[in-house]
């Protein structure tokens, strides 16, 4: 494959941002809304022409002709610092399952953000929100950082634009920087992500200093899978690579290539929003509603699940660090769906959704293994992920039009609105009905195959993460029922009722919801597992409702329409029950409602131990000892130079006594030396 | 009686020792560049005597007076130019008064 289309992918993006950043103010605002979103477009076609070559040209650089297995295909890999002989630094393009998957995740996504945007970042008198194409811009950035890190074919290219990400995030959460949250929210943001970096920067040092590759196609190499997979069946002796070195070294009880890949995870974690590095993401939602779809919902937030299924042959080595993934990722899922049925704000709700259904997808990748269903939870995980980022992204979208019809982000301050909002009403519900899982909504078909695979692992995980859905779909409807039902309030005088929204909002809806509605039938795995072989036979887009399993199925379907009706009960009407229920669990009400005061424990951990027990005293030592030394220095020579400044009289009769007296003081101790 | 070095010595020593009180007590600048040469007049004296007493067939130490003597000659020339000077400016020639270049 030519290298030109991958990597205008890239180019254009860019482009774009230098365009809109460096010129954006001197166009009009509807010319900077159009050139941003038809550059992406552009980039979304590419993207998917791209996928499409790698999953379905059956070019024997994509795929082998004899195995059918699906290859990692370097499109290019440029030297870009090349310190020594093996410290090398490549910025190129890795192809494989899942970067091309990703491609049209983000393009698609980010294609839709940039249409609604155009609608969304203007008020109902058509007047452009104030920093409308530094918006713009950023947008662009942020789809190039996102787009360059999911093909990154080196861990350290990814590390780069991993950062450039969360850069992005940070700029685009201040979008709103007169307002004091939203510069709190973004710094807060920034700093977590950037602490939990922190642990992901230890964890490439110290696997490429074992391992002696940055690269990915060295690390998990089809040949590395294939290893690995014999060492699980027990019938390797050994895998002969890279690995032998840094299995070997043991500290603090672990291997250093699980203390590399958990450090690594650590990176992901803050990325994605886990437990407990997760206290970012709701506060996030401060930036521009097309922003939390976009970024805080569909793309950004992934990067950690992407990170690991990147790395996934070399977690398989050290399952600890897999069994790591799965605690942290069904302890989170569970925490941010008991969150989101208390939340008012709905972005909020979406937020702790978004926490919740990443958890997923980590534990997902945590329980997969190559001997169950060939490594189902890989699959299962990169599929909710896909179907993930469709459904949620539509959520976020809707609630956009929500806000923006309402002007609040409450859910107190709408009730009623299916009457006025007839084509939100329905694509909120084929989200709510996605996420959900019910059937054929796409959530039901990735959320079957992660319970399915994780009841493959551990029967407790499988009852807990299907607990963890029932809540899904209960908060979801809670949410729905709330908006569009209940009494709607009266529009005072003067004021239209809420409608609506324009076509460049409404039609980015549209799409979401019609793939939101297909996307479950993708057979995924055929296209994606973690070591490129076709995971079922003869399965198609038509086939894969009857390849189902239905003893797991249909026990997580029952569940979620458990959970529809008891919402149903309980907030489809103005009814005490829900105050009922409150009352009679008030602890655990409160604790919901207060995220468990994990933000105040945060606080406590930061302000009174950090900055009350180490950067006080620091500072004291700094200001009192450091700085105080050297103004001691100054106030002494100061000091004495003022009382001994009365000897350099002028008058040099004196300096004559002086000296007679030093004449006189020395001749006498060499006499006295002398004698 | 023998005439040994403490002949020379000690008047040169009590001329050397009024030029250096002169030099400190004396407020008026004519004065103090007397003392000087009082001063400097006891060093030859010194220079001449040891050069006759210590090195009899040496002639350094008179080489050393004259030069010393010619010196003195200038510098004075140049004491008394600058005290004119001085005593043009401020009409005051007393040392301690002469304190227009501090500040």
């Amino acid at each position: 494959m030519s290298p030109v289309i991958p990597l205008l992918i890239l180019l254009i993006p860019l482009g774009m941002f230098l365009l809109l950043g460096l010129l954006g103010h001197k166009m009009s605002h509807r010319m900077a809304g159009v050139l941003g979103t038809a550059g992406m477009g552009v980039t979304a076609v590419l993207a998917y022409i791209t996928a499409f070559t790698y999953f379905f040209s059956g070019n024997p650089d994509f795929v082998d002709a004899d195995t059918h297995v699906r290859l990692q295909a370097l499109i290019f890999n440029h030297d870009w610092l090349a310190f020594t002989e093996k410290l090398v630094i490549r910025l190129g393009f890795l192809l494989d399952p899942i970067s091309a998957l990703l491609l049209v995740v983000i393009t698609t996504i980010s294609f839709m953000v940039h249409l609604y945007s155009n609608g969304y970042m203007r008020d109902h008198h058509g007047v452009w929100e104030t920093g409308f194409q530094r918006f713009y811009a950023f947008l662009s950035l942020f789809s190039f950082s996102m787009l360059g890190l999911v093909v990154a074919t080196n861990i350290f290219q990814m590390y780069i634009f991993w950062e450039l990400v969360g850069a992005s995030s940070y700029l685009l959460i201040g979008f709103y920087y007169t307002k004091p949250s939203a510069v709190s929210a973004s710094k807060k943001a920034f700093i977590v992500t950037r602490f939990a970096d922190l642990g992901f920067l230890i964890g490439i040092l110290v696997l490429s200093f074992y391992t002696g590759t940055f690269n990915f196609t060295d690390l998990t190499s089809t040949e590395v899978a294939a290893g690995v997979y014999q060492i699980n069946e027990g019938t390797a002796e050994g895998i002969k690579n890279i690995f032998a070195t840094s299995a070997a070294p043991v500290f603090m009880g672990g291997s250093v290539l699980t203390w590399a890949l958990v450090l690594i995870f650590m990176g992901g974690m803050g990325k994605s929003a886990m437990m407990p590095l997760h206290i970012w993401l709701p506060d996030a939602m401060e930036g521009p509603t097309p922003v939390s779809a976009l970024i805080h919902a569909a793309t950004m937030v992934v990067a950690g699940v992407y990170l690991v299924a990147r790395l996934f042959p070399l977690y398989l080595m050290e399952t600890v660090a897999l069994d790591i993934i799965v605690v942290v990722g069904a302890l989170t899922a569970f925490y941010a769906a008991m969150v989101a049925c208390t939340q008012i704000d709905i972005k909020r709700v979406l937020a702790f959704s978004t926490i919740s259904q990443i958890a997923f997808m980590m534990v997902s990748l945590g329980v997969a293994r190559p001997e169950f269903h060939h490594g189902l939870g890989y699959m299962a995980g990169m599929f909710h992920l896909f179907t993930h980022a469709m459904f949620k992204a539509l959520l976020f979208l809707c609630a956009g039009a929500l806000i923006h019809a309402i002007g609040s982000n409450d859910y107190t301050a709408m009730h009623g609105l299916r009457k006025h909002m007839p084509i939100t009403h329905i694509t909120f519900l084929i989200g709510c009905l996605a996420i959900a899982g019910i059937i054929p909504f796409a959530g039901f078909f990735s959320k079957d195959e992660i319970l399915t695979a994780t009841m493959g692992h551990s029967i407790f995980w499988y009852i807990w993460m299907s607990a963890v859905a029932g809540l899904t779909a209960f908060y979801m409807f809670r949410l729905y029922y709330l908006i569009f039902w209940w009494k709607e309030h009266k529009v005072p005088e003067g004021h239209h009722a809420p409608h609506d929204q324009p076509w460049t909002m409404t039609l980015p809806l549209v799409i979401l919801a019609v793939v939101s509605c297909l996307a479950g039938f993708v057979p995924m795995g055929n296209l994606v597992t973690w070591n490129g072989h076709e995971m079922f036979e003869n399965v198609n887009f038509f086939t894969n409702l009857a390849a189902l399993d239905w003893s797991v199925a249909g026990i997580s379907l029952a569940v979620a329409i458990a959970a529809i009706v008891l919402a149903t009960v309980m907030y489809k009407k103005e009814n005490p029950l829900p105050a009922k229920f409150k009352n009679a669990l008030p602890a655990l009400w409160d604790w919901c409602h207060h995220r468990f005061y994990w933000d105040e424990l945060y606080q406590f951990i930061t302000h009174k131990i950090i900055f009350g027990c180490i950067s006080k005293p620091i500072a004291w030592f700094d200001r009192q000892i450091v700085d105080g030394t050297m103004n001691g220095l100054a106030a002494v020579t100061n000091k004495l130079s003022w009382a001994i400044r009365g000897f350099q009289s002028g008058r040099i009769q004196m300096y004559v006594w002086w000296y007679l007296i030093g004449v006189v003081v020395l001749a006498a101790v060499t006499m006295i030396c002398v004698l | 009686m023998d005439i040994t070095i403490l002949f020379y010595l000690i008047p040169s020593l009590f001329m050397f020792c009024c030029g250096l009180y002169g030099f400190i007590t004396r407020r008026n600048m004519i004065a103090i560049l007397i003392s000087l040469e009082l001063m400097l007049n006891a060093v030859d004296i010194n220079f001449t005597v040891f050069n006759r007493f210590l090195f009899p067939g040496q002639l350094e130490g008179m080489f050393f007076s004259l030069f010393a003597i010619g010196l003195a000659a200038a510098e004075t020339a140049l004491a008394i130019a600058i005290i004119i000077n001085v005593f043009r400016v401020s009409e005051n020639i007393d040392v301690a008064d002469v304190t227009k270049m501090k500040n």
